[in-house]
């Protein structure tokens, strides 16, 4: 099995998932609370990444970062190498590529906070960044825990972005589902099944975690 | 003396409705009075400020909140304005003490918890401090409301329809421990409901909204009890509404006859400068007729009027009785009363209206 792809793929996922979280949150609480006309627009451009299939987006990740853009000149000018299949492509392609599955859940949980709990916030002296942090965001947790697992998990399981802006180098870009279809590629099926396996075992169990977290079958009914 | 709150707003939310209101209210409870869709609690938005008024001012004593021609708009977080919504807002996933220490991150965690303390004690929350809104009563939860904007120390405080759904002893209950704290802090009040019950039992001072306008304003006294409009009496609890025509008048007893319009009926009511042969409306109180199963002889009220009983309803502690004589009213009598009288439907009744319960009001 191949134990480097499996925790390069871990530590993409965490990285990812911890920036989505810190953009896609402003990012949510924008798209809710805006009365800006425009703003289908932007929720337009967040949710590209549903549609778009893999190798568009990662075609255009790859020429912002290529070393005739703007970005990857000023990439390599600061870090002396370009950003084109190194680890930090994986990881601002991923984030671009997992931008709907962190920024849905969290402002579908903004939107569901009662005004008039923002109101009574305000009418008691409260800022903006208060109310935030003391209602909106505890009222919201479950769709910002929703947000973050499903950024995570889906980074996890990402392939077509990988391929195309990342490569195939193993310890900086080979992750495991390159790693996988390398497996086969090669008929080493019994080692591809066991990697792939393992994937699905802990996909599965991240996801049934986030669900028991939010349905909290344990608890005991509430009574109204 | 306590700054006093003065405003004049003008805001227009839709091509149909446009508030345009100016009011200034002392220390001490005004109540804001008016149907559903009249207006209030836009009025109130616009003095909190989470609603931006088109024109006009709102200050409290020398302190100005609001001025669009000076362009001032200050927020509602800086406006010290204590504000109960009619779903109370408590937030869920605080305890009530939590929900009462909101307000007050600005003091000491000493003093926060000695007001929290007062407060909650004055009205009766106690015991209720380490709960969350979602499991206690009803009554408690509009009192933890009330607790959590009056801890505060607002300068003014709003409270829109913060007792509706509560049984009348509660509300009760509720408004003394209000009215005591106010005596202490007085600071004005203005209390919105579309209650007429409560704009007797609550107000020194009562300003009608109707679509957007005040309509009356005054103590509950002078604009209740001789509504010179009819939606006025429709909302001070009137509700027979008759048109009729006047057959004779007597200045000297100071009455006038006028008879029901398509009926053979007269009514004596109070003389007014209307012509002989001029149409009037009488509005008359469902509680201000008596019901009788027997004619009535040796009576002071000169209204007797025969009729059959079409239909009587409960509602709460009131049976409502439809009488037929020659048109409708309705009567209102106690479940005591109604069985004590053995009516039936098509029982003939008499009805028994004195002359001063009948008020004239404008076509």
């Amino acid at each position: 099995m191949d134990w480097t792809a499996i925790a390069l793929s871990v530590k993409l996922a965490a990285i990812v998932a911890v920036i989505l979280l810190a953009i896609g949150l402003p990012i949510a609480y924008w798209l809710t609370f805006s009365r800006w006309r425009g703003r289908f627009l932007i929720e337009a451009v967040v949710a590209l990444p549903l549609v778009l299939p893999p190798t568009v987006l990662g075609l255009y990740v790859l020429l912002a970062i290529g070393s005739r853009s703007p970005i990857g000149r000023a990439w390599t000018a600061w870090t002396g190498h370009g950003l084109a299949f190194t680890f930090e492509a994986l990881v601002f392609a991923s984030i671009l590529y997992s931008l709907p599955f962190a920024v849905q859940p969290i402002a579908s949980a903004f939107s569901q906070v009662d005004v008039s709990l923002l109101e009574a916030s305000a009418t008691l002296g409260a800022s903006r960044w208060r109310t935030f942090f003391r209602i909106v965001l505890p009222l919201s947790i479950d769709g910002v825990v929703t947000g973050a697992v499903l950024s995570f998990a889906h980074t996890l399981g990402e392939f077509g972005v990988v391929l195309m802006v990342g490569g195939n180098l193993p310890g900086v870009t080979r992750t495991v589902s390159i790693a996988i279809y390398d497996q086969v590629q090669s008929f080493q099926y019994a080692s591809a099944n066991a990697t792939a396996l393992l994937l699905l075992v802990f996909s599965f169990a991240v996801l049934a975690a986030v669900y028991a977290i939010l349905r909290k079958p344990w608890a005991v009914p509430a009574l109204s | 003396m306590t700054p006093r709150l003065a405003a004049s707003v003008r805001k227009r939310l839709s091509d149909q409705f446009t508030l345009d209101v100016a009011l200034d209210a002392a220390e001490g409870i005004t109540i804001v009075f008016g149907a559903s869709g009249s207006g209030k609690s836009t009025l109130l938005r616009c003095l909190a400020g989470l609603l931006t008024p088109d024109a006009g001012q709102v200050a409290i004593g020398s302190t100005t909140l609001f001025d669009a021609a000076r362009g001032i708009n200050v927020q509602p977080q800086r406006r010290k304005i204590g504000y109960v919504f009619q779903q109370l807002a408590l937030f869920p996933h605080l305890s009530v003490e939590a929900n009462m220490a909101y307000g007050l991150a600005h003091l000491t965690e000493a003093e926060r918890r000695e007001r929290i303390v007062s407060t909650a004690d004055r009205f009766g929350i106690a015991h209720v401090l380490i709960r969350k809104p979602g499991a206690i009563s009803g009554g408690e939860r509009q009192r933890v409301a009330l607790a959590r904007a009056l801890v505060t120390d607002p300068r003014v405080l709003l409270l829109d329809e913060p007792l509706s759904g509560l049984d009348h002893a509660t509300q009760s209950r509720i408004m003394e421990d209000l009215r005591a704290w106010n005596s202490a802090h007085d600071i004005p009040i203005l209390y919105v409901t579309h209650s007429h019950r409560e704009v007797f039992a609550l107000g020194e001072r009562v300003v009608v909204l109707e679509d957007g306008r005040i309509l009356a304003a005054g103590t509950p006294q002078d604009v209740m009890d001789a509504p010179a409009h009819e939606t006025l009496a429709q909302l001070a609890g009137f509700e027979n509404f008759f048109t009729a025509t006047v057959t004779a008048k007597q200045p000297d007893a100071g009455v006038m006859q006028c008879r029901l319009d398509g009926t053979a009926t007269d009514l004596e009511i109070p003389l007014a400068d209307t012509e002989l042969g001029a149409p009037v409306r009488i509005a008359i109180r469902a509680g201000d007729i008596l019901l009788a199963n027997q004619e009535p002889r040796g009576l002071s009220a000169r209204n007797v009027l025969q009729g059959t009983l079409a239909f009587t309803v409960r509602e709460g502690a009131t049976v409502v009785a439809r009488v037929d004589a020659g048109v409708f009213f309705t009567v209102h009598l106690t479940p005591s009363a109604m069985e004590t009288l053995h009516l039936r439907q098509k029982s003939p009744v008499w009805l028994v209206v004195k002359t001063h319960s009948c008020r004239q009001v404008a076509l």
